[in-house]
């Protein structure tokens, strides 16, 4: 249980709340111009060909995380189908299709002050300008890896590695204690 | 004014002799009480500390770093080098060398002095003052060379003793420091008149705007101008206003209390944010300080200008400050600076101050000018007002002890000669030296600085390649406030475009203000007393002379970089901001040079002294760094287990039961392991997933073993290699299919392995189809091991035929456990039969009681790293970091059996042909015996084939690994020596340090059960 490493009640500050984010199947995919296209055939989404940009489609999102790598979250309990489906559908095409469901889990930041907190440990801009709706790129936070999705202008879709959810929430809790959390 | 403010104005003028009655951004309305060196005072709302000590005559605030003189407040800002006070909350809360002057009054703050014992009135130190003939410029390079001995028992104790300003607090400080990023187009540093234009026309363009100062208030020198008419208005009614209408603007950052501190590369700025400190009682959910890390596309420095002091002898005595200090004391804090002054000038700000002063009932001695036909806007008043004024004045000394009771004012000649010395009495000299650009950060951003001979200071110059910046304002070298207004509003507005704004309109400031002057006076100002015997001080923080620097040019330090160093001058807490120009002045008259001749010292962050924590942030206790924990860890801490850092893992190293120390417990959990079952939380190891029709080819490159044959639903012990040949990582990986390997990883090695494959595989081979996903939380991994694993393990398995038959030792199956997803591994890194399950970690736990539970009837026993490491030691396994070190080849821990020989190549291969790599010298794996059959040798213990022989001693190796094995009853150890596989029954030396050394037999490192038996337990 995700109970076993971190705690997952949500935390609220005036502006800003944390919280864990239902289960997801996840799986990592990796490769090349034709295998992509039956993915998306597979997955019943178009995987975004844009650096940094998702795609969602009923319960599915596609994430862009590289020029040859993207993250496909799903219900938990479409991940077994899913990859059935993709076996057939890339037979014979070089891929990599990896369930990493468990590897990671989601927190959603959400609030007026979401990237305001977002900012105490992290670089980027997340001006609505320069990191958009859709947005979703692998970054830090503090000493921590992370993706960082934008699914609302003032809610973000995180996802971290299991063991670093602990560090992440502590560090995110920190920067909301001034507003009250 | 009310009737109900009147008595508190009654009170601040009863309890403080030097309030004025009225005017100034104080709030007489809110008394403030304080307390300096244990004496209570009464302060006002919107004082400073300096500011409130004013009110009350005290002007001794410290004393000098060296000759411990009475230094009294010298400026009223960031520049001040004298008045550094030691600001105290509690043990924690306590920060020292802070600026009086920039020190907020908050009820209750408690401030103490620095730098004397035992008062501030009596100083013991203040000895040094009367030996100052001993304490020349470079002391410290000649006095203390001989004899050497005295160095560490005598000189440098002492030297640490006297030296320094305030004490580092001991006691862990409680408050919090955060830090932010933030973005924006234009980032505008300074609120003064031409800042606040600057962040005006940005904020036009509707770019985001940051405009921060280290002030309390935005507003820079308008806060202290109260003759200045701006579009009409009064320079406060203009500025209130310019506030207000920048607050509407939602794209415009207000930042005060924030200081620019630090210019980098790509137009990063870091500003520090004083959030607290001006509190009487901060909210413990605010930080105390926040950094901001800032990344503007565009920067304008509105930083304005510093005053320079006048290098005149005995020009440091308390009641000698700035003349710009006294206006702003006057006019902005209500405080008069004394009774009597005389002003020495160089610069019109001398006749502001006059005016200013005498405005507010302070008798004005003299204003003794250095120039000869003085002229413009602030002579003739001055002269309207009546003020005594003198031409063509040098100050030849002052008098005084505590407080300067007196100038002695002399006639200068166009040539220099000084005659007709008159003494005036006076509790207040104040210094118009003349401006110095504010070009810290300017210079930070390694843009240039270029001379104007106009101004007789340092402007900006050709920006560095890679920032984008501006200077407006005095900053620029643009005096006055018609200057600072229009061309803080040209830079904003250019700024803003070049940002990639909109233009904005122009806008035109009329003004009605003093005019500009540039008027100055660099080098020691004329006298007629012995030179030789005079101080007329440079640096007052460092205290250096005039007299020091020219000794310093004597003596041959012609470079003022090299002279810097020599006489410390610019390089205390204040970095020069009052004694940089003045420096350059006096060591351009020593060399009878120009001062671009001479040319500048270098300016470095931070501009003002910066908190630790500021730059720690959030990253100190739990937040210090990730602190990763497996799925069964809190099992582990209900068994009491005792954790072990490995990376950022927390590891179960042991689990002692009631009474047990390390070594009993290690031993139970051994014994256990070899006799029953054990159970270990191998979740950490590393796991990396190669996917892709290229799958084995890749891991033919990257290891040195063979896969291209190893069948699927099969393992294999595999190890990694840099290019220099040298272990690099080790691992079992297992076949899921053609296409799929599961690869395991030491814990501390999984990320940085990734990497290389992923390095390998970007740059070298970008053609293969393969793909690698880290794994490692993807499962947990419960290692069972021992003889009844199997049967423990059995009722739990489905779908995977668990007989020996079926899935013999290094099999690996996918099935179902419990009722969820495994990859079964059946390896063994104890020399038992062993499994190890990979499940899901939401799981694990579960799956582990479940295990645990049914283990019970076999006595199962939960065992920790430790544990792990006697079984595998044991057995002659290495552990990659431990028995290697970066430099030991496959050979050299036996594992050239691993070698695919048939392989045309993998990484490192060809360096393992080098000779050096063959040379059967080189350093071998061996077992370790004590001959003695009692002693566990030392780890890193050095091996030796004669402990007598004289110092070096030829060392033949060290010993990697060693522990009682509880197996064999007897110490083991592993060690790599000199050909060590040839020397097999030969005795050798373990040196123990201090007491002799331990004989040693070598074996073979595999001490249990060679042949393999109990891997296939039955």
């Amino acid at each position: 249980m995700l109970s076993d490493i971190v705690e997952t009640t949500a935390i609220d500050a005036d502006g800003v709340r944390l919280e864990t984010l239902p289960a997801f199947g996840r799986l990592n995919f990796r490769g090349r111009a034709g295998a992509v296209a039956a993915m998306s055939e597979a997955f019943g989404l178009a995987l975004p060909e844009a650096s940094c940009r998702a795609a969602i489609a009923g319960s599915r999102a596609a994430l862009w995380l590289g020029p040859d790598e993207w993250l496909l979250l799903m219900l938990p309990t479409e991940t077994d189908a899913v990859i059935a489906a993709a076996a057939s559908a890339l037979a014979g095409l070089p891929h990599s299709l990896v369930d990493i469901s468990e590897r990671q889990y989601a927190l959603g930041l959400s609030g007026r002050l979401a990237a305001t907190v977002l900012a105490g440990g992290n670089p980027l801009d997340f001006d609505l300008s320069t990191f958009p709706v859709g947005m979703c790129t692998r970054t830090i936070m503090g000493k921590a890896e992370l993706a960082i999705w934008r699914t609302e202008p003032d809610r973000f879709h995180i996802e971290v590695w299991r063991s670093f959810a602990p560090y992440i929430r502590g560090f995110l809790r920190e920067h909301m204690r001034e507003f009250g959390a | 004014m009310p009737d109900s403010l009147a008595p508190n104005l009654s009170v601040a003028a009863v309890n403080e002799p030097f309030r004025t009655r009225s005017g100034g951004r104080i709030d007489r309305a809110k008394p403030l009480s304080f307390s300096f060196d244990g004496q209570t005072y009464s302060g006002v709302a919107g004082d400073t500390l300096a500011s409130a000590l004013l009110a009350h005559g005290v002007h001794l605030m410290g004393r000098s770093f060296k000759y411990h003189r009475p230094r009294g407040v010298m400026t009223a800002g960031s520049d001040e080098p004298n008045a550094l006070v030691t600001v105290s909350r509690d043990a924690g809360r306590t920060a020292p060398n802070l600026r009086a002057t920039q020190v907020e009054l908050y009820e209750g703050l408690s401030a103490i002095s620095q730098n004397r014992f035992p008062s501030l009135q009596f100083d013991v130190g203040g000895i040094n003052d009367h030996f100052a003939a001993l304490l020349p410029a470079g002391f410290y390079y000649k006095t203390f060379m001989w004899p050497r001995s005295f160095w560490d028992r005598v000189y440098e104790p002492v030297i640490r003793a006297s030296a320094g300003l305030g004490k580092v607090p001991t006691a862990p400080d409680p408050d919090r420091y955060l830090q932010r990023n933030a973005h924006c187009e234009v980032l505008v540093i300074g609120a003064g008149p031409a800042g606040l234009t600057a962040a005006l026309a940005a904020a036009e363009s509707g770019l985001r705007v940051i405009l921060c100062d280290e002030q309390s208030e935005l507003g820079g020198s308008l806060l202290a101008d109260t003759t200045s008419m701006i579009a009409g208005k009064p320079a406060r009614v203009w500025l209130t206003e310019t506030l207000a209408e920048l607050a509407t603007f939602s794209n415009v950052t207000l930042l005060p209390r924030t200081t620019g501190f630090g210019y980098y590369p790509h137009n990063h700025v870091g500003l520090v944010e004083r959030v607290t400190d001006h509190l009487a009682s901060p909210d413990s959910a605010q930080p105390r300080e926040r950094m901001w890390q800032v990344r503007a596309k565009e920067v304008v420095l509105a930083t304005g200008a510093f005053e320079r002091p006048l290098t005149f002898p005995e020009n440091d005595r308390p009641g000698i400050m700035l003349a710009d200090a006294a206006t702003t004391f006057v006019n902005r804090y209500g405080v008069k600076p004394g009774k009597r002054a005389v002003i020495a000038a160089a610069n019109d700000s001398g006749y502001r101050a006059a005016l200013a002063l005498a405005e507010a009932g302070v008798e004005i001695a003299m204003i003794a000018d250095l120039r000869r036909n003085p002229s413009g806007s602030g002579y003739d008043a001055a002269r309207r007002a009546g003020l005594s004024i003198e031409t063509g004045k040098t100050i030849a000394g002052t008098s005084g002890k505590m407080r300067v009771d007196g100038a002695s004012i002399a006639s200068v000649g166009e040539d220099g000669k000084v005659w007709n010395t008159q003494d005036i009495g006076c509790d207040l000299l104040l210094m118009a030296g003349g401006w110095t650009p504010t070009l810290h950060l300017y210079s930070q951003s390694l843009s240039k600085l270029k001379w104007d001979d106009a101004i007789q200071a340092y402007v900006p110059g050709a920006v560095a390649a890679s920032q984008a910046l501006r200077a407006a304002g005095a900053a620029s070298g643009a005096y006055g406030l018609d200057a600072a207004l229009s061309t803080g509003f040209k830079a904003g507005a250019e700024a803003a475009v070049a940002a990639g704004g909109d233009g904005v309109t122009t806008r035109v400031f009329v003004t009605i203000s003093a005019e500009a002057d540039a008027s100055t006076f660099l080098g020691a100002m004329p006298h007629n007393r012995d030179a030789n015997r005079v101080r007329a001080f440079v640096d007052f923080q460092n205290d250096s002379t005039a007299k020091d620097l020219k000794l310093a040019v004597r003596e041959g330090f012609r470079s003022v970089e090299h002279a810097k160093r020599y006489t410390t001058t610019g390089m205390a807490t204040d970095q020069g901001k009052t004694s940089n120009m003045p420096m350059l002045g006096v060591m351009a008259q020593a060399q009878g040079k120009t001062i671009p001749e001479i040319g500048f010292t270098t300016f470095r962050p931070p501009f003002t002294p910066t908190t630790f924590g500021n730059f720690a942030g959030a990253a100190r206790g739990d937040l210090f760094d990730p602190i990763r924990r497996t799925a069964i860890h809190h099992w582990a801490e209900g068994q009491g287990a005792v954790f072990e850092d490995v990376g950022q893992w927390k590891r179960a190293r042991y689990f002692p039961r009631q009474g047990e120390d390390m070594h009993a417990a290690v031993a139970r959990e051994c014994k256990a392991v070899r006799s029953a079952l054990g159970i270990f939380d191998a979740s950490t190891l590393g796991k990396i997933e190669v996917v892709g029709p290229d799958a084995a080819e890749f891991m033919n490159r990257m290891y040195i073993n063979p896969w291209t044959k190893l069948g699927v639903g099969r393992c294999r012990y595999g190890v990694m290699l840099r290019e220099d040949g040298f272990v690099y990582d080790d691992g079992v990986v297992g076949r899921i299919a053609e296409d799929r390997f599961h690869v395991t990883t030491t814990t501390g090695g999984a990320a940085s392995v990734l990497n290389m494959m992923e390095d390998y595989l970007q740059t070298e081979w970008p053609g293969l189809n393969v793909w690698l996903t880290s794994a490692t939380e993807q499962w947990a991994v419960i290692a069972l091991q021992g003889p009844k694993a199997r049967e423990v393990l059995a009722p739990f398995v489905e779908g995977i035929d668990l007989s020996p038959a079926a899935f013999p030792h290094m099999a690996i199956a996918e099935g179902r456990i419990c009722g969820v997803k495994t990859r079964l591994f059946r390896v063994s890194f104890t020399g038992e039969l062993g499994f190890e399950i990979n499940v899901p970690p939401s799981a694990a736990r579960r799956v582990w009681e479940a295990l645990y539970a049914e283990g019970r009837k076999h006595s199962i026993t939960p065992y920790g790293t430790e544990t792990m490491h006697v079984l595998r030691a044991e057995k002659g396994f290495i552990i990659v970091g431990q028995e290697t070190d970066g430099t030991a080849t496959p050979d050299d821990v036996g594992l050239t059996w691993a070698i695919g020989k048939a392989k045309k190549d993998f990484v490192g291969k060809r360096s393992l042909a080098r000779p050096g790599m063959t040379d059967p010298k080189r350093k071998q794996l061996v077992g370790l015996l004590s001959v003695d059959n009692r002693t566990v040798l030392e780890e890193g213990a050095q091996i030796v084939a004669d402990p007598k022989q004289p110092k070096p001693m030829t060392v033949l190796g060290h010993v990697t690994s060693s522990y009682m094995s509880a197996a064999l009853g007897h110490p083991i150890a592993l060690a790599l020596v000199e050909a060590g596989r040839s020397r097999m029954g030969e005795t050798l030396q373990v040196l123990v340090p201090g007491k002799g050394s331990v004989a040693v037999k070598l074996v073979s490192p595999v001490f249990y059960d060679a042949e393999g038996a109990s891997l296939d337990a039955v």
